[in-house]
């Protein structure tokens, strides 16, 4: 469902991605792992929208998308978590989900100060999906607390959880299990997991945790200065000479 | 241990002495056509030195005094209490609220004519903080040229009165229109600052309104203002003594009751308190909705909002727009309580009153900005036997408020949301 063919950015003088392909089927984990500066990140920004890519294509569905306005993109239900947690810090954790889903509640500004009993309805569905989203990730206790205030492995739930309930096809996870603890990891694990699985989403990562990323992915990219290094799934990446010079390290 | 105090005591002293004698120690007087510099009274001169020994000694002792201070009981014993629970503090709050209104209400047939008066200010000032309020407390675009939007609405009225002799009536919401239209046209130059930026443009919109409005003489009357703006009536009724416009009835003779001038400004008052009530809970309504919540998304993390799919540019334009929609509302109410216009009365110092009100009340809040706005609008009227201090009284003020409650005097609160348990 998404393609990314010779996709190259080009900073000034500095080539930060240089000819990167890598493509996602439908109900698929793709991993995309490298040492640090190696420009996975640049990928994933090229990808949302946040950069412009100075050559190559992004398919999305068979659609170019590459520079298109980033909002557009995560319109199409290509949505990203970044590296370190965004969040509406001072609005609470339910309204954090409710600004997500401003797409399914588009009403007009009358019948929203009016309170038609469409906007009711439309609003009610929106709370619905947003506990139902809580509950999944175990922050219905949390609802109206500021998520500014919440720990770090609760924010990058809440930040799957506010991705999730624009109910996207391709989700993009930045480095998901930074800062969390094992006991965090295993169960982010699951989560996404089972994000695949029962909500028929796709995703691609970034990820420094060999294990999550060897655990769930169904297929592994690596980068390496800019330039892809090696694709397969996780046995053929963790045999492979290059990578094992390169990232894994040599023994 | 008051050795090392002893130095900065010194400067502080210093310091007083510098800044305050050359103000206080001196007067001018004028002996025929020269003006001569004379020393002030001993007594004042006393008092700057007085003044000066007080701040050396504080300063010499200020940990002491401030150790023993700390261990006094706290004076106010509502400090540390608990936040209230939600369901109290709503009902707390729509009491308060409809007794607000109810005063509000019974305020014009007790009050004097130049109280009601007063209170119709504050209730302009009420529309035009609400509105800033929605640009610079939940968007978070700081915006220093809010008074144009205002003076599109004052003006609108006035010419259009004048050239076409449209009434209040249609006044209100094309004055209110032409204002938002004017926030939309500002909204797009500035769709890519933020911060400092934002607020220099905007500062900027607001001195070339103000500036054409002077300089298009043949169109605005230049620095002369514009004059006769009609009252507004009430279905054809005048308020006036005699009947000015063909077809209309006057309100004295229609009711049967003696004339009186007090009638037009309670008449005035009462349209301000209906449209300010409007605005708030129009406001309140939009905060509530994926448009306000938009608005706070925009200000807390511009990008997490656009990875989301929320447009900045359908946001940010509809944040100004609406702001500057309620400032013409605000406006249209001036220029017909006034009668008269003229650029003097939308210089930037407004803009600065305005934002002020927003800060002091606590951004976002509503109930804060309303205080805020009574007080602002106020004091400085029950202030006017200082009236040579009635502006470094009103600085002071600002700066111990920001000392001390930088939130805000009634900071926002979020509210809560009952959620129901999906299977």
């Amino acid at each position: 469902m998404l393609e990314v063919q010779n996709l190259s950015m080009r900073f000034g003088g500095l080539l930060a991605v240089d000819q990167v392909s890598l493509d996602v089927q439908e109900h698929e984990i793709v991993a995309i792992i490298g040492p640090n500066g190696a420009g996975k990140t640049t990928v994933f920004n090229c990808m949302s929208g946040f950069y412009k890519p100075t050559g190559g294509k992004i398919l999305f569905e068979g659609k170019e998308i590459q520079g298109k306005p980033d909002y557009k993109i995560s319109r199409l239900g290509l949505v990203r978590t970044f590296q370190h947690v965004r969040l509406f810090s001072r609005m609470t954790v339910v309204e954090n989900l409710l600004v997500a889903q401003h797409r399914h509640l588009n009403t007009n500004l009358l019948s929203g100060i009016l309170k038609t009993p469409n906007y009711r309805e439309k609003e009610q569905k929106s709370l619905d999906r947003a506990a139902y989203w809580l509950d999944r990730v175990g922050l219905m206790d949390m609802a109206n607390r500021d998520a500014g205030n919440l720990a770090y492995g609760q924010q990058r739930r809440l930040e799957i959880a506010r991705c999730m309930v624009t109910e996207p096809k391709l989700l993009m996870l930045d480095e998901p299990a930074a800062g969390l603890n094992p006991a965090e990891t295993k169960d982010l694990n699951q989560l996404i997991i089972s994000l695949k699985e029962d909500y028929n989403v796709s995703v691609v990562l970034i990820e420094h945790d060999m294990s999550l990323v060897m655990d769930i992915s169904d297929r592994i990219n690596v980068i390496n200065q800019g330039r892809p290094l090696a694709s397969g799934t996780p046995d053929e990446i963790r045999r492979n000479d290059d990578v094992i010079k390169a990232y894994l390290g040599e023994a | 241990m008051a050795a090392h105090n002893l130095k900065h005591a010194l400067f502080c002293a210093i310091v007083t002495l510098i800044i305050s004698y050359p103000i206080l120690g001196f007067n001018l007087a004028s002996e025929g056509i020269d003006v001569t510099l004379e020393g002030a009274k001993t007594s004042t001169v006393l008092g700057v030195l007085l003044a000066a020994l007080i701040v050396f000694l504080f300063q010499l002792y200020r940990d002491n005094i401030m150790g023993s201070l700390r261990q006094l009981p706290a004076v106010n014993p509502l400090a540390n209490r608990k936040p209230m629970e939600q369901s109290k503090r709503l009902k707390l709050e729509s009491t308060l609220l409809t007794l607000m209104i109810i005063g509000a209400l019974i305020w014009p047939f007790i009050a004097s004519r130049g109280a009601v008066d007063l209170a119709t200010l504050v209730l302009i000032y009420i529309m035009l903080a609400l509105g800033l309020n929605v640009v610079v407390g939940l968007a978070g675009l700081l915006d220093l040229g809010y008074v144009a939007f205002y003076a599109v609405g004052a003006y609108s009225f006035a010419l259009l009165s004048q050239y076409f002799g449209i009434s209040f009536w249609f006044a209100l919401p094309i004055g209110a229109l032409l204002a938002a239209l004017f926030g939309l046209v500002l909204g797009f130059p500035v769709l890519r600052l933020r911060g400092d930026y934002l607020a220099i443009v905007t500062l900027g919109f607001g001195e070339i309104i103000r500036i054409l409005l002077n300089n298009m003489t043949s169109l605005t009357g230049g620095p002369n203002g514009i004059g006769g703006i009609p009252d507004p009536t009430l279905f054809g009724m005048e308020f006036g003594r005699r009947v000015k416009e063909e077809g209309n009835t006057s309100f004295h003779e229609t009711f049967g009751i003696a004339y009186s001038g007090e009638h037009k400004v309670i008449f005035l008052y009462l349209i301000a308190l209906v449209l300010a009530v409007i605005t708030a809970i129009a406001i309140r309504r939009l905060m509530r909705m994926p448009v306000g919540r938009a608005w706070e998304a925009l200000r807390e993390d511009e990008i997490a909002a656009k990875s989301l799919g929320l447009s900045r540019t359908a946001v940010k334009l509809s944040a100004f727009t609406i702001g500057a929609f309620f400032a013409g509302f605000a406006g249209t109410v001036f220029a017909s309580k006034q009668g008269f216009i003229s650029p003097e009365s939308f210089v930037f110092l407004e803009s600065a009153i305005i934002l002020a009100i927003v800060v002091l009340g606590g951004m976002g809040s509503q109930m804060g900005v309303i205080l805020a706005a009574i007080a602002v609008t106020i004091l400085p009227e029950l202030a006017r036997e200082f009236s040579e201090y009635r502006m470094a009284i009103f600085g002071a003020a600002m700066v111990l408020m920001m000392v001390w409650r930088p939130q805000g005097l009634m900071p926002m609160r979020r509210i809560h949301i009952e959620l129901k348990r999906q299977e």
